[in-house]
């Protein structure tokens, strides 16, 4: 079944192809490459929607996932600096231990207020990392590997305030984009070796005869299996013991040998000597951690409605599609890109009922209104700023296990917040009192409708470009006749986007 | 903007009619409490939205660790003035360091911030109920985690909020969208449910589409929206959600603000403390059906140079607890009210180098209203026999919880708090 801006579906869907066999190329088309765009990135403009249209789906995929052949950003460790966290050297903390002591106020005094203004330096140097890992979201000529990073920081969630240390952050950002597609296998390995994560779930404190469990338990629970998934909680305090002596200094992983309990453990069942390395990829050969990981990439990639909406068959059809893609994980030892490649290339992608079938996430919306209408970015703060107060603090999800995402990204706060932002973005035009920076930039609409003729055209082609659902005829009456009131085409399709922007339907993709 | 008889002849409607599209054309919290009602004409539903007699919780929020021992001061303790010589505050007309303590209780020797005159007249009055040494076991020193456990009411400070809970547990799994309401930026955890979601706005104007004040594009906005679930979009599909939601929103937002355009009935001190609780009671007045507010004051974390600091803030709070008491009671409404008062911890007993105190545990709690046990309930943490420096609490905070949850709000605090706690009766 194809849709178009303007088709109106009004019976029950058919579900889609239980398994991920190809789209036929023929149906590949430039609605299909729109898709294609917003959900293996975060959209993009109608001529890039046209030329990858034009492509042709395999080599339209391709571009996408193979990605290595796009120009990278290039990153540097000299972008941040290293060096604000410790906050005080070895020299300074036991200065201070004796000032304090000896009753020392002057000194006390000095020493602390050097400790509050790096304090203060990280804070701001981690608003610095989440406006440059915006802009790249917005500029990437390499979408999937900024989206599969975002889809990897929920994943292994880590919390800068409990880690206090924004480089860390910076470097955990970094391990996930150089993984981004690669072996999960790999990826875990480093997650175990992360500073940030290490911190974030108490294993630096981790050692022989008192291990912390925090990581081994999240490591089973949310990681690699999900909760419940066959394992005990004796698998979790074998794992802590594997793990003891994962540690890291000045930024960087060690493995302390002296803190580590060598002795013998029993992890599902097998006896060894086993090592924190030991107990991932143990866990990591259960087929439940394919399973696991390729469920909620549908949920990411293809439909965040709940199981409990849907018909019957498109519940079956979903699970089935989610076991084709676990197979195919193990099948390439793990290895993301061919999964992926094989979701964005099937039937079941394209399917009318995973259209406009996932509630934009605060960063989604953000980046694709941006690279999808072409509005200024404004100022990156605010951004940041709009995806905190719609539920989205970038290094700051809500705990280990990340987002939710879904359905749970909308309540009437955030619908309005979201709303808001768009204007911003259109106008530049700051909400009193949101604590957002005015922007003059002006945003000429009126290319978007191209040559429009006349107000149904114009309205036609905005629809058809912000909505990933097809209009309703209401929509689209009401907009046109809201539209023909409005004779500069620039006034008329900047109010026209305004009001789409405003749509319940808007926050879908 | 309160129409008693849309219900009825919304519920008429769908009794007589049962027309899908139509109910998709409400927003979910009028449906909700029209199905609720429809089952009160047959079996006994104790909760009726909108009835005027409901009774009404309001949470005040101390950010940044509250100085308890400077808060409910306890002057007649030696060791207080000890382990504070340049912080501890006189006794009753004997002023020191700045300041003499309101009389509370003579007997315990325990007395109010001099600048909290507000709570000392509501105290006078018998709307003020003090709980000291309010805390939990292992106590957690930062204030995020402190602020996490104080908000879900669980000693790791995971999952769902405490009155998030609590609204779960009052909706039966159907919240209705302003059955908890948080004047702030963002909404306070606390009133996170599994699938309950609060209101939250900073100002009533920021609540609302800001494309457009007036004219047709706004005239269109309101068109669009208000069409709710629109003809043809599958029920429970993504875009009837939204649809629905983004209508529940517009109602909400209407009602909000409408209900903050009448003058208030007293005039109220500048504090943005003193706003948000002006909001607050201009939503208690105009009969929203809220039964969960949320605000929240910062700036208490006076590591340094305290004295002035709290002192303003004492001012403040006090001041602003005053006035909206105040009002509740011009309106009528004070016996629906019970506001509780709490901080994420007190703070050391030891003043520091700084002329400021650090972070500690254990604090007192307040409890406003004609309707709570007025005076100071359960025994103040000892000042000598402490825990690394720091209070031992004396009444666990989930025990407040329990008293609120079970006497006030009449819900199942077993299955909101998880577990039984001990605590003074502290509701009349």
């Amino acid at each position: 079944m194809q849709s178009d801006a303007t088709t109106v579906v009004l019976h029950p869907m058919r579900a889609p192809p239980a398994d991920l066999r190809p789209l036929p190329a023929a149906q590949f088309d430039v609605a299909a490459a729109r898709h294609l765009l917003a959900r293996a990135g975060f959209g993009g403009t109608h001529a890039q929607a046209e030329a990858l249209a034009r492509m042709g789906l395999d080599a339209a995929v391709d571009l996408l996932v193979k990605y290595g052949t796009q120009p990278a950003k290039p990153i540097s460790p000299d972008d941040f600096d290293r060096t604000l966290v410790p906050l005080l050297t070895q020299e300074e903390r036991q200065q201070l231990q004796r000032a304090r002591r000896d009753r020392d106020e002057e000194a006390v005094e000095r020493l602390e207020r050097k400790e509050n203004q790096s304090r203060a330096n990280d804070r701001r140097q981690l608003g610095d990392i989440k406006k440059w890992w915006l802009a790249r979201m917005i500029e990437s000529a390499r979408p999937l590997e900024e989206k599969m990073t975002l889809f990897w920081h929920g994943h292994f969630a880590t919390g800068a305030r409990t880690v206090e240390d924004s480089w860390a952050m910076f470097q955990q950002n970094n391990l996930f984009r150089a993984h981004a597609t690669g072996s999960f296998a790999t990826l875990v390995l480093g997650v175990i070796r992360d500073p940030g994560m290490l911190k974030y779930l108490d294993n630096d404190d981790s050692r022989k005869g008192r291990p912390n469990e925090n990581l081994a338990r999240e490591l089973l629970e949310l990681f690699i299996l999900g909760e419940g998934s066959g394992y005990t909680e004796a698998d979790i305090k074998e794992g802590a013991r594997a793990l003891t002596g994962y540690t890291f200094r000045d930024e960087d992983f060690v493995f302390r040998q002296e803190n580590h309990d060598g002795g013998p453990k029993t992890i599902f069942g097998k006896r060894g000597n086993w090592n924190g390395d030991d107990f991932a990829r143990m866990a990591m050969e259960k087929p439940a951690c394919s399973e696991f990981i390729c469920g909620k990439l549908y949920r990411f990639f293809v439909n965040d409605a709940p199981e409990s909406d849907l018909p019957a068959d498109q519940r079956s059809a979903r699970r089935a599609a989610v076991r084709d893609l676990a197979a195919l994980m193990r099948n390439q030892q793990y290895e993301m890109a061919p999964v992926l490649g094989r979701l964005f290339r099937s039937a079941h992608f394209y399917d009318p009922s995973n259209r406009g079938a996932l509630i934009k996430s605060p960063v989604q919306l953000v980046v694709q209104t941006v690279r999808q209408l072409g509005t200024p970015v404004r100022n990156l703060g605010s951004l940041s700023a709009a995806c905190d107060l719609m539920g989205q603090d970038l290094f700051q999800p809500p705990n280990v296990k990340g987002w939710d995402g879904g359905r749970s990204w909308i309540n009437t706060s955030t619908l309005f917040v979201r709303q808001n932002l768009a204007i911003y973005l259109l106008t530049g035009r700051r909400p009193d009192m949101y604590d957002w920076e005015n922007d003059a930039e002006r945003f000429d609409a009126a290319g978007l409708a191209g040559g429009a003729r006349d107000p149904q055209e114009t309205v036609d082609r905005l629809l058809q470009l912000a909505l990933a659902v097809p209009a309703r005829p209401e929509r689209r009456r009401e907009l046109t006749e809201f539209a023909a009131t409005r004779s500069d085409p620039s006034d008329r399709a900047l109010s026209t986007l305004a009001l789409i922007t405003a749509l319940p339907e808007y926050q879908l993709t | 903007m309160h129409e008693p008889n849309a219900y009825s002849r919304r519920i008429f409607i769908r009794q007589g009619v049962m027309l899908a599209s139509f109910a998709a054309s409400l927003p979910h919290f009028l449906q909700e409490s029209a199905v609720g009602m429809l089952a009160a004409d047959g079996a006994s539903v104790g909760n009726r939205p909108g009835v005027p007699d409901e009774r009404i919780l309001v949470v005040v929020q101390l950010s940044g660790g509250n100085d308890g021992l400077n808060c409910l001061v306890p002057y007649g303790d030696r060791e207080y003035h000890a382990a504070r010589p340049n912080l501890a505050l006189g006794e009753p007309g004997k002023p020191k360091n700045g300041g003499a303590a309101l009389e509370l209780d003579a007997a315990l020797g325990l007395g109010l911030h001099p600048n909290l005159t507000g709570l000392k007249e509501l105290h006078d009055s018998g709307n003020l109920c003090v709980v000291p040494g309010v805390g939990y076991p292992n106590p957690n020193r930062s204030h995020f985690a402190s602020m996490d456990i104080w908000q879900t009411g669980r000693p790791d400070g995971k999952g769902t909020g405490w009155l998030g809970r609590y609204v779960d547990a009052a909706c039966n799994g159907n919240p209705q969208a302003d059955m908890a309401v948080a004047v702030g930026r963002t909404a306070p955890p606390a009133l996170m449910g599994a699938t309950a979601k609060p209101v939250a706005f900073e100002s009533p104007e920021l609540f609302r589409w800001l494309g457009s004040d007036k004219g047709a594009m706004d005239a269109e906005y309101q068109r669009m929206v208000r069409a709710g679930a629109l003809p043809g979009v599958e029920p429970g599909s993504q875009e009837s959600f939204l649809m629905r939601t983004a209508l529940d929103a517009q109602v909400t937002s209407d009602r909000i603000r409408a209900a903050v355009r009448k003058q208030p009935l007293v005039s109220y001190p500048g504090s943005a403390l003193a706003k948000q609780l002006q909001t607050v009671a201009a939503m208690i007045r105009d009969g929203m059906k809220t039964r969960v507010y949320y605000v929240s004051m910062g700036g208490f974390d006076t590591h340094a140079n305290q004295p002035n600091q709290h002192g303003n803030l004492m001012r403040q709070f006090g001041d602003a607890m005053l006035a909206f008491q105040k009002d509740l009671k011009a309106q009528g409404n004070d016996g629906r009210v019970v506001t509780m008062c709490f901080s994420e911890f007190g703070r050391r007993v030891k003043q520091n180098a700084s002329n400021g105190t650090d972070h500690g545990t254990a604090g007192p709690v307040f409890l406003v209203g004609p309707r709570v046990q007025a005076g100071i309930r359960g025994k103040h943490p000892s000042l000598t026999d402490l825990d690394g420096g720091d209070l031992k609490f004396v009444t666990d905070f989930r025990g407040v919880y329990q008293e609120l949850l079970g006497k006030w709000m009449r819900a199942p605090t077993e299955k909101v708090l998880g577990g039984k706690y001990a605590a003074p009766a502290l509701l009349a």
